[in-house]
């Protein structure tokens, strides 16, 4: 890792990366590499496999073949042979949900606090240090407060940090779950459409979000999504999946125009330039992929 | 009735069809209360000599019943409704309560400690007061201890009771076999029932919900059974008797002790009274459920608690964060285990017999309903509900037989009144603002 290659290395490298739900092939032989300091974007029409890849890489479900291989440390860790719980912690992956998962009962603060929950318990040495309230334990939660102090004057809600974070509003919900992933430290952050439900302006704030943390951490950032002023807007390279094999893989501009793209998002009939104008056009989306869901 | 504005919007016009329809409801309503009844209340068994049963009825009883539901459900229909107190009335005093209780958590704590304190020294109290504050205070030990699996983990266990009776037992056979004293068994005890909450924990990782609850429903029912049978060592049926008294630093509570042995009011130079054991004893209950109270308050600040409480919230979110699901199951079965061991080996001593008979289901659906009607996760909840619970029946020796029939109608009115439990108010682990920020937590 150290010395300055001239061949930038993958931080994550998905090879051959198939998936069976009995008779159905959710993805079909996909390779695509991930780089630190890059968000990748993938789309796809729905039913595409996206969230497939997702619950792949994050030990949901078991690929039927292919590897998942994630630099951590200098070291090659493959994904499909790690406990789920673990990838978090060993390979360093940590994700977001489409539909929201937060610990609705419990508050801002503590969201982020339980995503460091192994730091911490390391800390409490079984919970003995934590019980004697010893100083190196006071010291972590210290530590870990500061933590997502930071991620929440990140994301805006320091305000609101000791609200239960079932009471925040939709955006901020979307938002806070962006924080508590960060929170783990995350090498590799998967994000499951986190514009869907946000208004133009909130999910500007989400672009501008996603810069910062792109330009201020050395962090790969995956992004599945359908609105497209946040994809074409931020990715610095966009897959496109389509009944679960990849039809493109190129910047937001090639992408744009590419053909397989614009059929696979339109239909065959639709043809050249102006179909590919209209990819761009959030409108256009709804041709074929509603995404409602 | 007043015939304010407010009320014409919420009725219906007191139509021909509208009375109908309130009737049949009514009739409907004393139908089944009359079904209910005529088993219930209207037949019942006497001696009529030689061993054989016979049938009293009581019909006019059932007739009385029908008419008092018929009577009750119509004036609950009719009853005044005033729109903007929908909520109010009971419920706003213990949310009141609730919310008071909570921001003044030390002060309560502390008078409420103090009170259980001095409570057996107060001029009136008796014996039986103090039974009856022991009695509470097993129930309040129970469930904190069940307050962690079932309040901070949401894991519902139906067979709490299994560890409860596993701790009783290790208690008793130490004491009949290896001859230890209460306070030398007493840590075996719970790291036997701890041991047990592991075991049960391993089969139900995977469950949630209703098929955990069934689980270990059968689970409870399993041990007692085992207890109930293996006759060799738990003495089946028959239990096991003369459990040792805990005695105070080594002086026994004893009117005399044999040779060598100084007693406690000899210790002291004081008049023996059988009283000095039954304020001993409500001492030490005292004590083990104020350290259960402080070690899982403790714990619910500590990683190990808040993990809890991010499982009872959303499982997948927990494995995403790297957090492993099956040690923070494991914990909280083991650790609400082991308090429910102490609470037994407690209860062994100071019953001084134990046999299965006292480790049924009921015991479980007792501990259920203190956390629940509580109000999952509230420590304070749990006292209040567990004083309720074990005094509302003795309350009621008064109503003989009609005993229980109030039991159950306390507790669906708590139930209807309070669905989230009596004092359901959850303060955060920590806090980034050093004072409440307001309203916002509710």
């Amino acid at each position: 890792m150290t010395g300055a290659s001239e061949i930038r290395q993958p931080l994550l490298a998905v090879e051959h990366l198939t998936m069976h739900f009995d008779g159905l092939l959710a993805i079909d032989d996909l390779s695509f590499a991930a780089y630190p300091k890059e968000i990748t974007a993938i789309i796809g029409p729905n039913g595409a496999g996206k969230t497939t890849v997702f619950n792949c890489l994050t030990g949901f479900y078991r690929p039927t073949s292919g590897r998942l291989a994630m630099r951590a440390e200098g070291e090659i860790l493959l994904l499909e042979r790690i406990d789920g719980f673990k990838i978090a912690r060993q390979a360093g992956v940590a994700r977001t949900f489409q539909n929201i998962r937060l610990f609705a009962g419990m508050t801002v603060l503590e969201n982020l606090i339980v995503a460091q929950h192994n730091a911490l318990m390391s800390a409490s040495v079984f919970s003995i240090a934590g019980l004697l309230g010893l100083p190196r334990y006071r010291a972590a939660e210290r530590a870990a407060v500061e933590r997502a102090r930071h991620w929440l004057d990140k994301v805006g809600l320091t305000e609101r940090a000791d609200w239960l974070a079932g009471t925040l509003p939709y955006g901020a919900q979307r938002r806070l779950e962006i924080a508590r992933a960060l929170c783990t430290g995350p090498a590799l952050l998967c994000l499951d459409e986190p514009a869907a439900g946000l208004n133009p302006r909130e999910s500007g704030e989400l672009n501008e979000l996603l810069l910062s943390v792109r330009a201020e951490q050395e962090i790969a950032i995956l992004l599945i999504e359908h609105d497209m002023s946040v994809v074409m807007g931020i990715s610095d390279h966009i897959i496109v999946l389509d009944y679960g094999r990849k039809i493109a893989d190129a910047t937001p501009a090639a992408v744009r125009v590419d053909p397989a793209v614009v059929r696979a998002y339109l239909g065959e009939d639709e043809t050249g330039k102006l179909a590919a104008a209209r990819v761009a056009d959030p409108a256009a989306r709804h041709a074929r992929a509603p995404d409602s869901r | 009735m007043t015939a304010a504005a407010g009320l014409a919007v919420e009725k219906p016009a007191r139509t021909p069809l509208y009375w109908s329809a309130l009737f049949k409801d009514a009739i409907l309503a004393a139908l089944v209360a009359t079904l209910l009844a005529l088993p219930l209340v209207g037949m019942q068994t006497y001696d009529i000599g030689g061993g054989a049963l016979g049938i009293r009825t009581h019909f006019d009883w059932v007739a009385t019943a029908a008419a008092a539901v018929f009577a009750g459900r119509l004036a609950w229909h009719l009853r005044p409704r005033h729109p903007r107190r929908a909520e109010a009335g009971g419920d706003k005093v213990f949310s009141r309560l609730a919310t008071w209780s909570s921001r003044r958590t030390p002060l309560v704590a502390a008078a409420g400690i103090a009170f259980a304190v001095v409570l057996p020294f107060l001029p009136f109290s008796s014996r039986y007061l103090i039974d009856l504050g022991t009695t509470v205070l097993i129930y309040v030990m129970l469930g904190w201890g069940l307050n962690v699996v079932v309040g901070l983990a949401g894991l519902l266990d139906l067979g709490y009771v299994a560890f409860y009776a596993v701790g009783a037992y290790t208690c008793a056979l130490l004491a009949r076999d290896l001859g230890l004293t209460f306070w030398e068994a007493l840590p075996f005890s719970g790291l036997v029932a701890a041991g047990f909450g592991v075991i049960l924990g391993f089969p139900v990782l995977r469950l949630r919900g209703d098929y955990l609850a069934i689980v270990t429903l059968g689970f409870g029912e399993i041990i007692r059974i085992v207890l109930l049978n293996w006759s060799p060592v738990t003495g089946g049926p028959n239990g096991i008797s003369d459990i040792p008294r805990p005695s105070f630093f080594g002086l026994p509570f004893a009117r005399s002790a044999p040779e060598g042995v100084t007693t406690f009011h000899q210790f002291f130079g004081i008049e023996f009274s059988p009283n000095q054991r039954v304020v001993f004893l409500y001492l030490v209950i005292l004590a083990l459920a104020l350290v259960t109270n402080l070690f899982t308050l403790r714990l619910r600040k500590l990683p190990i608690g808040r993990a809890w409480e991010a499982l009872r919230e959303d499982e997948i979110a927990c494995r995403a964060l790297g957090i492993n699901p099956t040690n923070v199951k494991l914990s909280a079965f083991g650790i609400g285990a082991m308090l429910g061991g102490f609470a037994g080996s407690f209860f062994a001593t100071r019953q001084g017999f134990i046999s299965p008979e006292s480790f049924t289901f009921t015991e479980s659906a007792t501990i259920l309903a203190i956390v629940v009607l509580g109000g999952m996760g509230s420590q304070m909840g749990v006292v209040l509900a567990a004083i309720l619970l074990v005094t509302l029946p003795e309350f009621g020796r008064a109503f003989a037989e009609f005993r229980m029939l109030l039991f159950g109608a306390a507790m669906v009115a708590i139930m209807v009144w309070r669905p989230r439990g009596l004092l359901a108010h959850r303060e955060p682990s920590l806090r980034l603002a050093p004072h409440e920020s307001g309203g916002a937590l509710r």
